[in-house]
């Protein structure tokens, strides 16, 4: 479209063939050549001007002006390379950054998932308002009503666990989901190798059948082509592996290592291992759906309204209220991308800011620049440039400058792309891959062009204002200091210590933040501990299972921890379930109950939902967790005695406020599978609370059951002692294997590791606002430097005469000083109020900190204001070395 | 040629050489010169083309796309851009010859009423 629909040329081609035509004429009437080329060019009048018009008639000039400015934009650029070295580097960190989370951003949020008509996904949540319950899962009758409602194309639950690979190469310990047969289509995602299961399958229990994902079909069966058919053992049962999921396959999951799965296995569920269907006995942690395609979300959840309204009439004793029951649909990527929103948006934020604070800066270098190219501006207005034109001309080099800026960013970014994407948390889900695409290069083109309209916008307008007479005067003298000048700069320094400051107390509230989490007591020593996995089998005919019994489960344990205290290092030793191990356990992990005090009346299925771990009596003393009143578990809590339990002070707090805790009974019934016929269990002991959920979550009800009396199979040995991370697992391992050489242990952890993974969140998101804090802080400095040199370089004059006057060299010192600080102080002053503002947005990031918190917001000003005083000291040790007499010659 | 050049020729009226250019282009295409050859020719050398003002006016009846121009042959074996009518051009002229008989009618009419 920028392409001259005609050349000038074709043009002039024209108006030579006319000419022609008419000298030929003229020729014919009886004209000599000379005379007949002389009379035709006079009957066509002025040739240049004609082109002229032509030229100017054509819409094309902008465009030849457009580049007239880029090529000489480019000359002046490059006769100030320090200039142009400064301000294209400044930029392009500044594009680099911004781009770098905008790639991020654009992964997370702004792609929908990469499945087939993403829209349709939903996540099938049902709360029990009366209980208090959130997410409580669902049961196989709830699931059915759904699955059969006409609402949606597929449901499936989803349950996850870990399995025991054998029977291949070396036992393995693998992460599997397991689905309904319809999984796969309600995904919309097809094998790489072979079929997934056929999803009209209904038949209750597991079927028989496996799909394994690329990387364990890789690492474990060596890419075997000919792997479809053949058989696997899990937990001692025979699969059949009827698939290969395509590389790259990420599931919908909450969590990096719900996203990571390695096999899926298809379940009917109605049938043994799962326990009798049971409305309120809500075996599945998770329920996500496809919805009929052409139906809204909304529509769709209005039509659930409906149904859960008709279930409740049908089913009075399980659903007794209206407020026993609300089922929400929540798109898939919501419970997917939520939790990393914020913390996205505070990054893109933070580094706008940066870039912000950037543009000013290269403002500032520009006005400077400016006033020593007054002179230019001034001869070219008084050969005729109008203003429109000399704006146009000066905005066009900053574009330029803001696009070599973009291009190098850009080009920083490529280069440090495989480091930055080492610094994301694994948390942060990244279903689809962080990469440089056509959104992500044309928000860079978009910001480098906002960037530069942005800085090129304040220096372009001051050309616009230029006075002819004093600027050629002032320039024959070589200098150029309008007062409007150095206003504009005054401003553009204050707005950027603004920025600065508002940066600053971000990352210092964050800071403040993390280290409140680092130094905050847990309640339980997480040091010289290590958590090692052991998971006993789940065969799918329960008779064969050799642990299915508390009395076959418990002297097998104690064998355990009788053998783990021979291994060389270990001076303690504990067992628990996957619940009981701190900050280390996903959700589906945890199991939860529902609570029947004694005396109570409340019907079971309104009871509150808690969570229980089962451990073995070192658990306590291994973790340092304390004890407040009663006694710990000791070995005579076994099998065969009565069931006790061990409650932290939150749940005594919560549940049993009347009266002491200790000797009171209650019943849990399992939510999510296993035996509903619960025997009373009676409080032997009250702990101190431990921050075993989240280092941010002070106080959680917790209860701790016997090991010895509640089996488990999802068991982790907790060690204490001097361990080494390589020997202590092996040492475990052979240990572990004389008692059993089926079962693996794996997944060695030491505690400390995984309290430090639980704040990897926090900790990125801190380290990168704290990184643009400081660059924000330089840049500033950078900022009031310039502007306070540029200030003195301006009075050389003034501060001579006042030093030839008798001024004293403190008095100048002084006044230079005042300026800066000022500036500064204003800067702090607007900055703070802005930072108001945006710390109580991100609040929800802060633990332990208040949005207003004073010590920050006085840290950072003083903190800002003592780099201000540092960065205009220098040019005013340079004012007060001004020799008088150079500088009444100065001019 | 003396006697040509002495003679004074009407200036054409603001927005007329439009007109004129496309009433000449109805006889078939032609090129510039030959344009304003005909016109000066078909009003009796009365009306005064300078022809470097033709150009611009070509090229804006061109855009409009009144008149559609490619380069060819003239009748002696020269080089040429020729121009043609369009449609569209053939509707503007229709509109603009009306609109000018009747401006020329209403103007007549005026001038002669003061002169009666």
């Amino acid at each position: 479209m920028f392409r001259r629909k005609r050349e000038a040329g074709d043009f002039g081609a024209e108006i030579e063939a006319h000419i022609e035509l008419e000298v030929e004429r003229l020729r014919e009437q009886g004209l000599g050549e000379e005379e007949a080329r002389t009379a035709a060019r006079r009957a066509f009048g002025n040739v240049t001007r004609a082109q002229e018009n032509f030229y100017e008639s054509g819409r094309w000039s902008w465009w030849d002006q457009f580049w007239q400015d880029i090529r000489y934009g480019v000359r002046m650029l490059r006769k100030a390379p320090g200039f142009t070295a400064v301000a294209v580097l400044t930029i392009a960190l500044g594009i680099g950054a911004t781009t770098a989370i905008f790639s991020l951003v654009d992964a997370t949020l702004l792609h929908p998932l990469p499945y087939p008509n993403p829209e349709q996904l939903v996540s099938v949540q049902q709360d029990l308002p009366d209980v208090g319950a959130v997410d409580a899962g669902m049961s196989e009758p709830e699931w059915q009503d759904f699955a059969r409602s006409g609402i949606f194309e597929y449901v499936s639950p989803i349950g996850g666990g870990d399995v025991n690979l054998t029977g291949w190469s070396q036992p393995a310990r693998v992460r599997f989901y397991n689905i309904a047969p319809n999984y796969f289509a309600l995904v919309g995602v097809k094998p790489q190798l072979g079929h997934s299961f056929n999803p009209e399958d209904h038949t209750p229990g597991f079927t028989l059948e496996v799909l394994l994902s690329d990387g364990l079909w890789k690492r474990d069966f060596g890419s075997d082509p000919g792997i479809l058919g053949k058989s696997v053992r899990l937990d001692n049962d025979l699969y059949r592996v009827i698939g290969v999921m395509p590389p790259g396959y990420q599931d919908p999951g909450r969590t990096a290592d719900e996203r990571h799965i390695e096999m899926w296995l298809a379940s009917g569920f109605a049938g043994a291992p799962a326990p009798v269907p049971q409305r309120d006995l809500r075996i599945f942690p998770e329920v996500i759906a496809r919805i009929k395609s052409g139906l809204t979300v909304a529509q769709a959840q209005s039509r659930v309204d409906a149904l859960v309204a008709a279930l409740q009439k049908q089913f009075p004793v399980e659903y007794p209220s209206q407020n026993s029951r609300k089922v929400r649909l929540v798109p898939l990527k919501e419970t997917i991308v939520g939790n990393a929103r914020q913390t996205l948006i505070l990054l893109l934020g933070a580094v706008g800011l940066v870039l912000l604070i950037g543009c000013v800066n290269v403002a500032n270098l520009q006005l400077a620049r400016a006033s020593a190219r007054g002179r230019e501006m001034a001869i070219r207005q008084a050969l005729g440039a109008p203003r429109s034109r000399l704006i146009r001309q000066l905005l066009t080099e900053s574009l330029l400058l803001a696009f070599l800026g973009g291009i190098a960013g850009l080009a920083i970014l490529l280069v440090a792309k495989p480091f930055l994407l080492r610094m994301v948390p694994q948390s942060l889900p990244q279903l689809n891959a962080v990469a440089i695409n056509w959104t992500v290069l044309l928000f860079a083109l978009v910001s480098s062009l906002v960037a530069g309209a942005i800085f090129g916008l304040a220096p372009a307008l001051h050309a616009g204002k230029l006075d002819l007479t004093t600027a050629l005067k002032e320039g024959t003298r070589g200098t150029s200091d309008s007062g409007e000048q150095a206003r504009t700069r005054r401003v553009l320094v204050v707005t950027e210590f603004a920025l600065s400051l508002v940066l600053m107390i971000a990352a210092g509230l964050l800071l403040r933040s993390f280290a409140d989490l680092l130094n905050v007591r847990p309640g339980f020593n997480p040091q010289k501990v290590m958590a090692l996995r052991m998971w006993l089998p789940v065969p799918n005919d329960p008779e064969t299972d050799i642990y299915r019994r508390v009395e076959q489960e418990a002297p097998f344990l104690r064998e355990i921890v009788r053998r783990g205290l021979t291994a060389p290092g270990v001076q303690e030793i504990a067992l628990s379930d996957m619940a009981g191990v701190p900050l280390a356990h996903a959700r589906t992990d945890l199991n939860p109950y529902a609570l029947t005090l004694e005396g109570s009346a409340t019907p079971s299925n309104q009871a509150p939902l808690v969570y229980a771990s089962r451990v073995t009596p070192g658990y306590f003393h291994l973790l340092g967790i304390t004890l407040l009143r009663g006694r710990f578990f000791g070995a005579a809590d076994d099998e065969k005695a009565s069931a006790v339990a061990v409650i932290n002070e939150a749940f005594a707090r919560t549940y049993l406020p009347d009266g002491d805790a200790l000797g009171k009974h209650f019943k849990l019934n399992r939510v999510r599978g296993g035996s509903t016929n619960a025997t009373w269990i009676t409080v032997v002991g009250v702990v101190a609370d431990a921050r075993t959920e989240s280092l941010a979550d002070a106080g959680m009800p917790q209860i701790y059951l016997s090991l010895y009396q509640r089996t488990a199979k999802d068991l982790t040995i907790l060690l204490r002692g001097q361990l080494d991370a390589a020997a202590t697992p092996v040492a475990m391992r052979e240990q572990v294997q004389t008692v059993n050489p089926e079962l693996p242990v794996f997944g060695a952890r030491m505690l400390n590791d995984a309290m430090s993974a639980s704040l990897s969140e926090r900790r990125f998101s801190m380290e990168i606002v704290a990184l643009f804090g400081v660059t924000a802080l330089l840049l500033a400095m950078l900022g009031i430097y310039g502007v306070i040199s540029y200030i003195v370089n301006a009075r050389t004059r003034e501060i001579g005469i006042r030093l030839a006057l008798g001024a004293q060299s403190r008095n100048i010192l002084r006044m230079v000083l005042r300026e800066g600080m000022t500036l500064a102080i204003a800067g702090a002053a607007v900055g703070l109020a802005c930072a108001l503002v945006v710390s109580h947005l991100m609040a929800g990031l802060l633990y332990g900190v208040r949005p207003t918190d004073p010590v920050t917001f006085a840290g950072v000003a003083l903190l800002l204001i003592g780099v201000a005083l540092l960065a205009c000291y220098f040019p005013a040790r340079r004012a007060i070395q001004v020799d008088p007499l150079t500088a009444l010659r100065h001019d | 040629m003396s006697t040509r050049e002495s003679r004074e020729r009407l200036e054409l009226l603001q927005g007329t050489l439009d007109l004129l250019i496309l009433r000449t282009l109805i006889f078939g295409s032609q090129h510039g010169q030959g344009i304003a050859r005909a016109i000066q020719q078909t009003s009796a050398e009365e009306l005064l083309v300078e022809h470097g003002a033709l150009y611009p006016a070509l090229q804006r009846l061109e855009e409009r796309a009144w008149i559609s121009a490619k380069w060819g042959t003239s009748s002696n074996n020269r080089k040429a851009r020729f121009y043609a009518l369009t449609p569209a051009g053939r509707k503007q002229l229709a509109r603009e010859t009306t609109k000018w008989n009747r401006l020329t009618a209403a103007i007549g009419r005026v001038l002669e009423a003061e002169e009666g």
